[in-house]
């Protein structure tokens, strides 16, 4: 199947023919897929080399003189490693951007620690008026990426990773998606790691949500369906740091007596090359592994 | 042609900030630059804020802010009555600037090595729109120290980023300089430089206004040695 990544960078070559206001800022990583609309659009592909700093400062000069940048790299080279740019030469400029990352939380897992960023979105949660959209297919990720640039100067992150469920759903910007209805809690799913969840709580009575845009976090519809269900338990399944989100359900539950498991990648380093499958069953993100931990927690 | 009545107006408009009636050297290391920048060479009016065309100048170094504020409050950008309220709560000006409170201030800045980087996607921002709109950016010595401007001021001269004007001035306040290696940098990196008196006006305007068809510049202004 196609990646999400080659789907990107295709969709962004046609964005770039589309719409003149967009401009796509590279640094090396996915530069050679860009070839042609390079010589289509010599100003609006910009590539400045191993320079991540400059890549964040480059978009936002970019959008302070009215274009709608779009940057790309590694995830660990485009939030972690400039990440006072992001907050400064964005967010505090007051300028948007939309920023796609490659990576995830273990793509390179054969690269180990240096390549992977499942910190990524805890970090730009300490930041204020940031989408975040997690998109589970290449199909998502071509709907969210247009919606993105679209999106007027909106300040929006787009994680890209190479797992991928088998079937895409229609992206909801807006808000999450129920798939299945229970009473026995709610099941929050985000991208890439539906199939697995919804293996896994096969033949349990729950509620599945489905998130491929988890910022802002779609509180109204946890509420509603939590109070749906006879049990105020959730789950968040979530493809990088576990409990990232936690702290959103619990604002979106503060007034109802809840339990909340967090399920993701662990804070510790694993320390351990492979593939990236391996490091999904590693980390208990496959079927067998949430089927565990949710069985566990749901009683 | 500077008007000196104007420029003579600048440490009083300093005054209503700092409560002193004359300033040293370290308040006042940007002023001519500015001076000279604004009078002369910008092409940006209070009426032009907006204009997707206006030449922009970005302030880099934030601290010490009080002569940019001062320049902007004599040529117009804001009214004199705020002056006084430099740095308080309800004031839009602060210590270091901010671009979404104060007219004419084209990014917030404060955080060394950030106005550079932000000046290159500038112009290739305005390059790819076809403007003829210059980026002017302002920074320090002891900030381009920071490794952000080196990853800049390398891929700006390498691509011939003709419409970046960078100003250094120089107070020799970084904690490892020697005479000559802030021009020598630029100019290692394909740049245009120039080394000027940063007092002296007519130096300046010489300087800022060397043209430079195929590459970006840099001027090295010299102003007295921070003591402080």
């Amino acid at each position: 199947m196609e990646s999400m990544r080659e789907r990107f960078t295709a969709t962004a070559s046609q964005l770039l023919d589309e719409d003149p206001r967009v401009a796509v800022v590279l640094a090396v990583i996915s530069s050679d897929r860009f070839t042609e609309a390079k010589k289509a659009h010599p100003d609006r592909v910009i590539d400045v080399g191993i320079r991540e700093q400059l890549l964040i400062g480059v978009s936002g000069g970019l959008a302070l003189a009215g274009l709608r940048p779009i940057a790309h790299t590694f995830a660990s080279f485009l939030v972690e490693r400039p990440f006072e740019q992001v907050k400064l030469d964005l967010d505090h400029q007051g300028v948007g951007a939309v920023l796609v990352s490659a990576g995830g939380s273990y793509d390179m897992a054969s690269g180990g620690r240096t390549h992977q960023a499942p910190g990524d979105i805890a970090l730009l949660d300490t930041l204020d008026g940031w989408t975040v959209h997690v998109p589970g297919h290449p199909d998502e990720a071509e709907a969210l990426l247009r919606h993105a640039v679209a999106d007027g100067d909106s300040r929006v992150y787009i994680r890209l990773s190479e797992q991928a469920n088998r079937a895409a759903l229609p992206v909801r910007p807006e808000g999450f998606q129920r798939l299945r209805s229970g009473a026995g809690g709610v099941v929050v799913a985000v991208g890439p790691l539906l199939d697995a969840t919804l293996e896994a709580v096969e033949g349990l009575d729950v509620t599945v949500l489905y998130a491929s845009t988890v910022r802002p976090f779609d509180a109204p519809t946890l509420r509603a369906e939590v109070r749906n269900a006879a049990r105020s338990d959730v789950v968040l399944v979530e493809p990088y740091l576990a409990g990232t989100s936690v702290p959103y359900v619990a604002e979106a539950l503060c007034d109802v007596p809840h339990r909340v498991l967090g399920v993701g990648t662990g804070r510790e380093e694993l320390r351990r090359y492979g593939t990236w499958q391996e490091h999904v069953a590693a980390h208990g993100l496959d079927a067998a592994g949430l089927r565990k931990r949710l069985a566990g927690f749901l009683r | 042609m500077t008007d000196n009545r104007e420029y003579a107006d600048l440490d009083g408009l300093m005054s209503l900030m700092t409560g002193d009636e004359k300033h040293g050297p370290a308040a006042t290391s940007t002023l001519d630059v500015l001076w000279v920048l604004y009078d002369r060479v910008l092409r940006v009016s209070p009426h032009t804020v907006a204009d997707p065309d206006r030449d922009r100048f970005l302030l880099s170094k934030g601290h010490g802010p009080m002569a940019y504020y001062a320049v902007l409050a004599r040529k117009g950008f804001v009214p004199r009555a705020w002056l006084s309220g430099f740095g308080t709560f309800d004031s839009p000006l602060g210590f270091h600037p901010d671009r979404t409170l104060v007219p004419g201030v084209e990014i917030g800045s404060g955080s060394l090595g950030h106005g550079l980087p932000l000046a290159v996607g500038t112009a290739l921002g305005l390059k790819a729109r076809g403007s003829g709109a210059n980026t002017w950016v302002l920074v320090g010595d002891a900030e381009l120290d920071e490794g952000s401007n080196h990853e800049a001021v390398a891929y700006a001269g390498a691509v011939g980023l003709a419409g970046l004007n960078v100003v250094v001035v120089d107070n020799r306040s970084a904690r490892y300089g020697r005479p000559g290696r802030l021009e020598a940098g630029f100019a290692n990196e394909g740049w245009s430089t120039a080394h000027v008196d940063g007092r002296d006006h007519e130096a300046l305007f010489a300087a800022f206004t060397a043209p430079h068809p195929d590459r970006p510049h840099a001027v090295v202004a010299h102003v007295e040695r921070k003591t402080d």
